[in-house]
């Protein structure tokens, strides 16, 4: 059973916070495993925005607001808009 | 829960380096390297986390609350949007190497000479 | 050595590598017990120190500001890496292009899309702005801020034609904007040296109310200028993939 380390007035109960973050974490080995496993470009791209979204999500639960605003930003937008630019690159050429 | 996160940041990377090893297709293999870094920020998030404290943030919270460690965040926080460029990058280079050679299979690529 | 071996030897050593990982991990101080003396040590002084209230982008531009310079000159330099490794690739490629636009369907974009896009363009830069400006105050910052504003580009680019996205960004304004953010960010580090203070040294007024916009000195400005440098350098990387993308359309 976890005790708390320091005492706040904003705490939410231990058991709750616990079985949230054990469930994010869950979820983000899950899409990890997801993403590489899904072995079509296109579809992995989608996947990984997906995992984008799942990690920020993790990381407002560990109480990181900044770190969740620029994986959400980064992940879930520009990385796929740049992969996917790319491989329009490289099915145009196969024409 | 006192080592679960960690499990999980293992887990990510043997994940991640498995599909890097046996990737087909270059942006699937750079895809994988995605995958690995963020192992990293899992990492660098979990080791500085303090139960039941807040977010570094005193804007509305009085000063000296107990708050998890920002030194960590501020690392995590550079480290995302840097990673994003890097990665645009290698993805130049992909499309560079599929022009040259015609190919995006990294096991063909490498039998290639010159 | 055939593909399957190559797996069955990265299994082996792949399993050795993440049991000695683990056998790492588990060595430190659990999750939640976090002991460390930098980040109470840190949290103790900062609000008074910088009048800032968002201790993590004062961390980013004041106390370790010297390690954000090095990450923002990364950033620079990849960007300055696809455009020179693409913009060759574009001058080697005009003149057999021609021949491969002929007869290609290309599927108008749907209103649905434009209009969303075009709706959004707006509040995306407002809130790009206010991200990169409120780096004291909130969790923004530089970063996240010019991300956001970079997005706003790639939305006009989806709500109207490549030529609309070219003429808001052309590729020399966007050179420029990032070399400005790169350099005014060292040339505020610069300009502490030159008044005899270390480098980075905050020496603008601190400003009354911890948390107000116009607290916090130099963190501000340095936030500022990230904003700048960040988006510059996104949109010139998804400016110069479209390049290579469209080129064709172009010619055709």
């Amino acid at each position: 059973m976890n005790t708390l380390a320091v005492h706040t007035p904003y705490t939410v109960p231990v058991g709750m916070m616990d079985a949230l973050q054990v469930t994010l974490l869950v979820l983000v080995a899950a899409g990890a495993t997801a993403v590489v496993l899904i072995r079509a470009p296109v579809r992995q791209v989608l996947m990984l925005s997906t995992y984008g979204v799942l990690l920020a999500v993790l990381f407002l639960a560990f109480q990181a607001p900044d770190v969740t605003l620029s994986e959400m930003t980064v992940g879930a937008v520009l990385l796929p808009a740049v992969l996917l630019l790319t491989l329009a690159k490289v099915r145009k050429k196969e024409q | 829960m006192q080592v679960f996160p960690f499990i999980v940041v293992a887990w990510i990377l043997g994940v991640g380096l498995y599909g890097v090893v046996t990737s087909r297709h270059l942006v699937h293999q750079i895809i994988c390297l995605i995958v690995v870094q963020s192992s990293t920020y899992v990492l660098l998030l979990g080791v500085g986390y303090v139960t039941g404290a807040v977010a570094p943030y005193f804007f509305d919270v009085p000063d000296h609350t107990p708050a998890v460690d920002p030194v960590v965040q501020a690392c995590a926080l550079t480290d995302v949007v840097v990673e994003a460029a890097v990665t645009a990058l290698l993805l130049s280079f992909a499309i560079q190497a599929y022009k040259r050679f015609g190919t995006l299979d990294p096991q063909e690529l490498a039998a290639l000479k010159g | 050595m055939t593909p399957r071996q190559r797996r069955w030897i990265f299994l082996v050593a792949g399993a050795g590598l993440v049991a000695f990982y683990l056998w790492g991990l588990l060595g430190l101080p659990g999750f939640g017990r976090y002991p460390g003396p930098y980040g109470p040590a840190i949290l103790r002084v900062a609000v008074a120190q910088t009048n800032a209230t968002g201790v993590v982008s004062a961390i980013n531009f004041e106390y370790r500001g010297f390690d954000t310079v090095g990450e923002e000159f990364i950033l620079f330099a990849a960007a300055a890496g696809v455009a020179t490794v693409l913009r060759r690739l574009r001058g080697e490629r005009d003149r057999p292009a021609v021949d491969e636009a002929v007869g290609r369907y290309v599927p108008d974009t749907s209103s649905a899309v434009r209009m969303v896009a075009l709706l959004f363009v707006g509040p995306v830069v407002l809130a790009g702005w206010w991200l990169a400006s409120h780096a004291q105050t909130d969790p923004s910052g530089g970063f996240q801020g010019g991300v956001v504003l970079a997005t706003a580009f790639v939305l006009i680019y989806l709500s109207g034609e490549f030529l609309v996205f070219k003429r808001f960004s052309p590729i020399d304004l966007t050179d420029v904007a990032e070399a400005v953010g790169a350099a005014g960010f060292a040339a505020v580090g610069v300009s502490a040296v030159a008044m005899g203070l270390p480098y980075l040294e905050n020496y603008l007024p601190l400003g009354q109310v911890p948390g107000a916009v116009s607290s916090s000195g130099t963190i501000a400005l340095i936030s500022f200028f990230v904003g700048i440098e960040v988006a510059a350098a996104f949109i010139l990387i998804v400016g110069e993939l479209l390049d290579q993308t469209l080129l064709v359309r172009q010619r055709g």
